[in-house]
């Protein structure tokens, strides 16, 4: 599975507390919002990394293991984005989505969390455009059409949904509260 | 610096009694699925991440007068947090040697007693609660229900020097990787095991048929059949003094049927080990099972035993004298199932074998082989 981020970690061979301290330097260098992918062979470190993630407030997005070695995700998270602040005046619930996702109409689910969140667990069909991309991508789009804005925690989605509409799109939702409480259907990127 | 203790060390000293302190720096997951216990050992958790700028978060709660031992999964990291605690001032501060990983595999042998021309050994797997068994009489040994660290029975049989001839299961264990086979080869011994639990084992074995009898040196192995914990659990009668009951019968509680996913055949079979095979028998049999569940069935002396007529009186699963109530107790509302427990299963038959880190992996976690 191929996951974008913004720093790879190599603590392959290492013991705890190790990969767990080195993982903990890397992150406060980490912008907010960054995914590093930490390698390790430890095997105790999955469970390590995701307590320590939670612990911490970061976001752990998951593990992948290829040949033997471990590839753990983590995405550096802001307290900020906890608090789904809604700027945008049209929301819409997950319910309303999940019903709108087993109908029959036309409309496209916008995902702008980052790559390897995305690659952890999407709605089935969703666009991935990371909210950091938008400016740049807009144009991919249908200016027309409906879209439904969705990110972890409708944070990031609010701020992309205000920006859409910035660029003349008209028919913009924002989902709220986002993947984190999202319990239908997801697709991962294998 | 912080200095280090072994698992022998520590075994030792929950063994006698003594009060003992325990950090456990593993996640708190890890942490509630198993830990170490005794009956006077003081256990908290606060994962090593926590610790790694200092102390400040156990400070108020570690003992200024007893020695502090610290855990973690394998032994580097709670080197690191006894150095922390050390530098801020504690005297008295160990990190466990090899961790919960080598408190897992830390083989205890006690002597149990005396048999015709020898002894009897029990082996205590005090972070397992596994129990296997050394019986020597003239030079010649057995082995029963032998798990897979084997290079520490060999030790102990090199400081016995007697020579194993007979390597027993009592039954196909689900809950820990039975180093039985591998015994058996490397000490040129036979291998047995109840032909009714090996239909799918992959490897050469000798049958035990109900009955048969075996000598080392100058005492008698005699096997009872005895189903229910699966079906071909089988009983040896050592002497006619001692009953090892496999996982049939505990000191505190009942085999449960339900590990091959056949509950609902076994209850049946259980019972009538229970309540009729084993009565038959003479109350003076001494109880030596293959596990044990909580510290409070360990004698003062270390070991796990009991004599057959006090468990008639003291077992409740000896006492549910309704069949019904006894299904019920056997076959519903059970503990979880021993982690991995299908993978432990077909490792025993020979069908797959994982190298030795994953074994381990395996084995991790609490016993759960019985039903009170």
């Amino acid at each position: 599975m191929e996951v974008t981020v913004n720093k790879v970690l190599d603590a392959k061979g290492l013991a705890c507390p190790m990969p767990i301290v080195k993982t903990k330097k890397q992150m406060t260098e980490l912008e907010p919002g960054q995914v590093i992918e930490v390698q390790a062979t430890d095997k105790g470190s999955t469970a390590d990394i995701k307590a320590w993630a939670e612990s911490t407030g970061n976001q752990y997005l998951g593990t992948v293991e290829e040949e033997g070695t471990l590839k753990h995700y983590l995405r550096k998270a802001t307290p900020e984005e906890e608090k789904a602040e809604t700027k945008h005046p049209h929301v819409t619930s997950l319910d309303e989505l999940s019903s709108k996702v087993d109908g029959d109409e036309k409309f496209t689910i916008l995902d702008v969390r980052e790559p390897a969140e995305f690659a952890f667990g999407h709605i089935p069909g969703a666009k991935n455009i990371p909210l950091g991309e938008l400016e740049q991508r807009f144009e991919e789009l249908d200016q027309n059409g409906e879209i439904h804005v969705i990110c972890r925690t409708g944070n990031r989605s609010d701020l992309a949904a205000q920006k859409l509409t910035e660029k003349g799109f008209n028919n913009v939702k924002n989902v709220v509260p986002g993947m984190k409480e999202w319990s239908g259907k997801t697709n991962n990127n294998q | 610096m912080s200095d280090a203790i072994s698992v022998k060390e520590l075994t030792k000293k929950i063994i006698n009694g003594d009060s003992v302190f325990i950090l456990d720096v593993r996640n708190t997951g890890d942490f509630d699925d198993w830990k170490i216990e005794g009956e006077n050992v003081e256990v908290i958790n606060q994962p090593y991440f926590d610790l790694l700028e200092g102390i400040d978060p156990v400070m108020d709660k570690l003992p200024k007068d007893q020695p502090i031992y610290v855990v973690c999964a394998k032994g580097g990291s709670s080197e690191f947090v006894a150095d922390q605690i050390n530098e801020e001032g504690y005297e008295n501060v160990y990190s466990i040697e090899g961790g919960m990983k080598a408190w897992s595999e830390h083989l205890e042998p006690v002597k149990i007693g005396e048999v015709a021309g020898g002894s009897i050994y029990q082996f205590v797997r005090i972070g397992k609660g596994c129990l296997s068994y050394f019986i020597e009489s003239n030079g010649e040994a057995a082995m029963v229900d032998v798990n897979r660290m084997i290079e520490q029975y060999e030790d102990f049989l090199n400081e016995k020097d007697a020579k194993i001839t007979h390597v027993f299961d009592t039954h196909l264990h689900a809950d820990h990787i039975s180093g039985g086979k591998k015994l058996a080869e490397q000490k040129n011994a036979a291998y047995y095991l109840p032909p009714k639990d090996a239909e799918e084992v992959q490897f050469e074995y000798e049958k035990v048929r109900d009955g048969d009898e075996y000598k080392i040196g100058e005492t008698t192995i005699k096997a009872l059949y005895s189903p229910g914990h699966t079906i071909g659990s089988t009983s040896y009668i050592v002497d006619d003094k001692y009953l090892l009951t496999g996982d049939i019968l505990f000191i505190d509680s009942i085999g449960r049927p339900d590990l091959a996913g056949k509950a609902a055949d076994w209850v049946a079979d259980l019972r009538e080990t229970l309540y009729q095979r084993y009565k038959e028998l003479t109350d003076d049999l001494i109880v030596l099972p293959a596990h044990y569940m909580t510290i409070k069935e360990m004698n003062d002396d270390g070991s796990v035993s009991a004599k057959l007529g006090v468990l008639y009186k003291e077992n409740h699963g000896l006492n549910i004298s309704d069949e019904d109530e006894f299904r019920k107790t056997v076959s519903e509302n059970l503990p979880p199932q021993p982690n991995s427990y299908q993978e432990i299963r077909e490792t025993n038959m020979g069908k797959v074998s994982p190298e030795e880190e994953e074994q381990r992996e395996m084995e991790i976690g609490p016993n759960r082989c019985a039903v009170r």
